[in-house]
């Protein structure tokens, strides 16, 4: 299967830990996926992310920036960076129900995976194959207008409590990008949320 | 002899950060520098508030992690009403290397503004007025006035914005006021002598390290106070148009009223309260 995944060089992070981003729509085994991560297995170990609650590309990179740091400074609330980074996305300090609410379920059908080359042998190569042979899905390309066809704008205001915000209108047209101003609104709110978390 | 220089150490992760952030102001408080946000094609402002040597570590801690933390709920808030002001991109407030740590600092990274502060937009609005009033005709002199009757409104009704999101700013000074410049390709400059002062731009507030969540007229009036006195004091010459700030504070929400009222008070007595009695 063609290979989408982007490697991203996050700035402020060491260049030895460039992240891995791939993103996957319509996808066939998340029962199986979701077993691999709570039997522990190594190799299945990602940041398995519901695509529906990922608003923006700066939104996801606000929850890897936030767990990164975190793992930078051997503070990490859970077991490795990669359950760091689906509890980064969570509003709150609550790490079950973050897993619950963002992490990957059995019906999950679009999907976000990160891993972090957090030792040498994790190469884009080695992840891009891994991905190809173990995840059905339809690659996607990790980007906001992907995104925007995935998202579902009022369960991520659910998850952070921003019902209040101005609704950046009901999507008669999910092709159309929302607005530019409420888009930036929700986009700094989320990621205003994601730095906050804890304090 | 002086030593030389050496620029405050930063703290991690911004030692990897390439090219290094540039230190833009030092105060007594904080550390100001420009850098990229996440998106390296998106620069950020990062504001570093180092931890105090004097000071005894658990404390210094404690203030360092409660003051960031302040400040960035603040803008977090902000945002979320609509009030411009930069919007936070990351942050931390552990300090580094575990309990006993050598740093107890805390980091800020925000929203890139760019644009000029109000204080150099007035100070050469004043050194361009005062340089040209002889030759201005008739018809100039109160066109320039209105320009910055235009701009005090603005801030008014931005301060108000403020206000009624229930934040102040506790010290709102010129400097603490930009005009975030239009977009390239936006500009609108109408009718202008070329070497007039634009006040184009939205009015964006800036450096919340002292402000605080209230919604009392006291606090609320006692940041138009410190505006007024900032601006009789830096800009002598804009001073007479300070009745405009308040122009547009009054329009800006329905609680003005009662803050107007009780500036004419703060007026009388400074912004300190009598401890007395």
């Amino acid at each position: 299967m063609e290979s989408k995944l982007e490697t991203i060089s996050l700035p402020h992070l060491p260049a030895s830990l460039p992240i891995h981003v791939a993103l996957f729509r319509n996808v066939q085994n998340s029962a199986f996926l979701r077993q691999q991560l709570l039997a522990g297995n190594a190799d299945f170990e990602y940041a398995m992310i519901d695509a529906s609650l990922v608003f923006s590309r700066a939104h996801a990179m606000a929850a890897v920036f936030r767990a990164m740091n975190d793992y930078l400074n051997s503070r990490l609330k859970s077991h490795n960076v990669h359950s760091e980074i689906v509890f980064s996305f969570n509003p709150t300090n609550n790490i079950a129900e973050s897993f619950r609410k963002l992490g990957i379920s059995d019906s999950t059908k679009d999907l976000l995976i990160i891993k972090v080359s957090v030792s040498p042998d994790i190469t884009h190569d080695s992840v891009a194959t891994h991905l190809a042979s173990s995840v059905e899905g339809v690659p996607m390309s990790f980007d906001d207008s992907t995104l925007s066809e995935i998202h579902d704008i009022n369960k991520i205001k659910k998850l952070y409590k921003l019902g209040a915000l101005p609704s950046p209108a009901v999507k008669a047209d999910p092709s159309q990008p929302m607005p530019g101003a409420a888009k930036d609104l929700l986009e700094s709110s989320l990621i205003g949320a994601i730095a906050l978390r804890g304090s | 002899m002086t030593e030389e220089y050496k620029p405050p150490a930063l703290p991690s992760p911004f030692t990897n950060t390439t090219p290094a952030p540039t230190l833009l102001v030092q105060g007594a408080e904080a550390h100001l520098y420009k850098t990229v946000s996440l998106d390296p094609s998106i620069p950020a402002a990062l504001k570093v508030r180092p931890s105090k040597p004097y000071r005894h570590p658990i404390l210094d801690r404690r203030l360092t992690r409660q003051r960031i933390i302040q400040e960035a709920r603040c803008l977090v808030k902000l945002v979320r009403e609509g009030v411009s002001v930069p919007a936070v991109l990351a942050m931390d407030w552990e300090g580094q290397g575990g309990e006993e740590s050598a740093w107890g600092g805390a980091w800020l990274m925000m929203e890139w503004i760019e644009g000029p502060v109000v204080r150099v937009v007035l100070e050469q609005w004043e050194a361009w007025m005062k340089k040209h009033a002889t030759a201005l005709d008739a018809s100039q002199m109160p066109m320039e006035e209105d320009r910055v009757r235009g701009l005090m409104k603005r801030i008014g009704l931005t301060i108000g914005g403020l206000h009624k999101a229930g934040v102040v700013h506790g010290d709102l000074t010129t400097s603490n006021l930009m005009l975030r410049s239009p977009a390239q390709g936006q500009r609108q400059e109408t009718g202008l002598a070329a070497s007039a002062v634009s006040m184009e731009g939205e009015v964006v507030l800036i450096d919340f390290g002292l402000a605080a969540q209230s919604t009392q007229d006291e606090d609320r009036a006692v940041d138009l106070y410190v505006l007024e006195r900032a601006i009789g004091s830096t800009h002598p010459r804009s001073e007479q148009f300070f009745d405009s700030v308040l122009l547009g504070y009054r329009e800006s929400h329905k609680g003005a009223g009662s803050t107007l009222k009780r500036l004419e008070d703060v007026r009388m007595r400074g912004r300190k309260r009598s401890m007395i009695g």
